[in-house]
């Protein structure tokens, strides 16, 4: 007799349990986060059901509060800052690493993707023991280049994928025509990478806005970004507040990702 | 003729080559350096400060030369006061406090007692009598074991702090004191992050599954939904967790109102709240390479073992399982990974006891200034990251590798 796995009550049960299980964890995945849009909505003082009566108040808190005005434009200054630095530095270094028999060629790509490994404790303590002699603690320019830092590795690893799928005859037959590299770079292999960098720099973008390990140990009173506020304020006591500054980080998130999705799809 | 073509050709091809390669490392050079000033410089000054003992050696430079000189078990003499009392005397107050500092991080009262020396350092001659009449401890040969340990420039003392080890000289390595604190630390930490990648799994696999049987359409859609979370900030998803779990939190009130409860439960600040939430955090960590695993399975070898009418268990576990266990556990291993350097989550929604080995970390380099055990704890977690990634690395390009 030979059992056919896909009809019978068997199979419809494993069916039913696998769809019920699965839409389970998606709920566990989602439902927090989108928790906090009603909540952030509601005039309820304990953050909890049942819903009180609908308020802005907590949105009036937060855009009227200069701290945490100042540390969303921060947040916004650096991501840009440390976002521009890794795409250049990082499209760059991603064009070198296309050489195809480069000595020491494995070394430097564990060096660039070094920085998404590497616990973000010990690279905040390292910096902090470096730039705090150089001066650059406390200071705008060096939290950029620590978010650099942290950044550029997403940057090399997409632009290198895109990089990765890009016809090598395209550039023979331009090179046969007679454009120099750079201008072969520049009408040939920037159009068709571009969706590579821009999905980079989203995620280094990403990244820049979400680091706060890093920032405790580097930033001074006036390098407070819209995470390490959070956590500040979090750790001292649950306020209302936050829950209008995690809306305002929620729907960037939501904006990077349809943003990122349309980069890929252009590709 | 000919072969003299050939060999005024080939030239030409390795001086193009050798262009392409200068320009290559001319590309890569302007982030090669940036990493090595802002990455490598700085994880190098942590492992540096993890084996580094300078604050001895720079404030006492005699001292340090005699106690390295000295065998360690023999009794303390001359050898060692005069340098001592030498030192003493010419040492500049801040100096003497940072050397102070660090043997007070072995032995507090070692403190008082070099303090007490420096007072009187104008009194002492170096001779034993005078030493014993100053304070008897200094004859002990447990006050200058200390001394030798921290004589630099560079020692094990902070590594072997970081795993509860001491190097004594009359009896090797022996246990510290405080018996058990790092090492329960450690413990902890790859105790949570073990438990994170557990319930990481069980969740993951049902929903990879439901996942691998939609339409691709349909898949794509609630990819996103996944994707949203991830792409959402860590604090985010931590502080909604606070909301959620506390005292008057929602969960707390669902479960009041369905009478399942009387009192409210308390799910914050402690090791259930922190699981809960890396759990929630380190999912889609999971999930993508588990799926990729799961729809580059080979579904007619399923089929075919049905077929032959073997039983589902032993289908899932000859046939299916085998297929999907590289991606299953290259993702289990960054999961894992990834976790043990958590700090923010356990930090804001763990008790006291559910710190991870970061928070420890940050703790000692901002609060109480012990950078070298700050650097040897971050060193432990280094090595543990690296091995475990030079695993996982293989795992993935293995599971990349079989499709």
């Amino acid at each position: 007799m030979i059992r056919n796995p896909n009809s019978g009550p068997m199979a419809w049960f494993g069916n039913l349990g696998v769809s019920l299980s699965g839409c389970l964890v998606l709920a566990f995945l989602l439902l927090p986060i989108l928790i906090v849009l009603p909540l952030s909505f509601s005039d309820s003082r304990y953050m909890s059901l049942p819903l009180g009566h609908f308020t802005l108040r907590w949105y009036e808190d937060f855009f009227s509060s200069s701290q945490w005005l100042s540390a969303l434009f921060n947040s916004f200054a650096v991501a840009l800052a440390s976002t521009a630095l890794a795409v250049v530095l990082g499209g760059l270094a991603a064009l070198g690493l296309r050489h195809p028999a480069m000595p020491g060629k494995r070394f430097i790509e564990v060096l660039l993707i070094a920085p998404m490994i590497v616990p973000a404790v010990i690279v905040g303590v390292g910096m902090y023991f470096v730039f705090s002699n150089a001066g650059l603690t406390r200071t705008y320019l060096g939290l950029i280049l620590a978010h650099t830092t942290l950044a550029v590795p997403f940057v090399v690893v997409n632009v290198g994928s895109a990089l990765g799928g890009l016809n090598q005859r395209l550039l023979w037959a331009a090179a046969s025509m007679g454009a120099t590299p750079l201008v072969t770079l520049r009408k040939v292999t920037l159009p068709l990478i571009s969706p590579g960098l821009v999905s980079g720099g989203l995620f280094a973008f990403a990244t820049s806005l979400d680091e706060v390990v890093v920032t405790l140990f580097l930033a001074g009173p006036d390098q407070r970004t819209l995470p390490r506020e959070m956590f500040t304020t979090a750790r001292e006591a649950l306020s209302p507040v936050l829950l209008s500054a995690a809306t305002v980080m929620v729907l960037f998130a939501t904006l990077l990702l349809l943003l990122s999705r349309a980069a890929t799809r252009r590709s | 003729m000919s072969a003299s073509v050939i060999n005024a050709s080939s030239p030409v091809v390795a001086r193009k080559d050798r262009g392409a390669l200068w320009r290559a490392y001319g590309l890569l050079a302007p982030l090669v350096v940036f990493l090595v000033l802002t990455f490598v410089g700085p994880i190098g000054t942590l492992l540096w400060r993890a084996v580094a003992d300078s604050e001895l050696p720079q404030a006492m430079p005699a001292t340090a030369r005699a106690v390295s000189d000295w065998d360690g078990t023999s009794a303390p003499d001359e050898r060692l006061f005069k340098p001592l009392v030498q030192d003493l005397k010419a040492v500049s107050p801040r100096d003497l406090a940072a050397a102070a500092r660090r043997l007070a991080y072995e032995a507090p009262e070692l403190r008082a007692l070099l303090m007490a020396a420096k007072r009187e350092a104008g009194d002492l001659d170096g001779s034993s009598a005078r030493m014993q009449q100053l304070d008897p401890r200094w004859l002990e040969n447990a006050t200058w074991q200390t001394f030798k340990r921290a004589s630099g420039p560079v020692g094990t003392y902070h590594l072997l702090s970081a795993v509860d080890m001491k190097h004594d000289y009359q009896q090797g390595l022996v246990a510290k004191d405080e018996a058990g604190l790092y090492r329960s630390i450690l413990g902890r930490t790859f105790g949570i992050a073990a438990i994170t990648t557990l319930v990481c799994v069980l969740l993951a696999f049902p929903l990879c599954v439901f996942l691998d049987r939609r339409t691709p359409k349909t898949r794509n859609a609630l990819l996103l939904l996944i994707l949203l979370p991830f792409w959402t900030s860590i604090l985010v998803r931590t502080t909604a967790w606070m909301v959620l779990l506390q005292d008057q939190g929602i969960v707390n009130a669902m479960l009041l109102k369905l009478g399942w409860v009387n009192s409210p439960l308390h799910l914050l600040y402690n090791r259930f709240g922190v699981i809960l939430a890396l759990v929630h955090v380190m999912l889609p960590f999971m999930v993508f390479p588990l799926l990729a695993a799961m729809s580059g399975c080979n579904r007619l070898l399923v089929q075919a073992a049905y077929s032959m009418g073997a039983r589902p268990l032993r289908v899932f576990f000859q046939v299916y399982l085998p297929q999907v266990l590289p991606g299953l556990a290259a993702g289990a291993l960054m999961v894992f990974i990834v976790t043990l350097g958590f700090y923010i989550t356990p930090a804001l929604l763990g008790g006291p006891a559910d710190q991870m080995i970061s928070f420890y970390i940050a703790q000692f380099t901002t609060g109480t200034l012990n950078w070298g055990l700050a650097s040897a704890l971050g060193l432990v977690l280094l090595v543990a990251t690296t091995l475990l990634y030079l695993i996982q690395a293989h795992l993935a390009r293995r599971s990349t590798g079989a499709k």
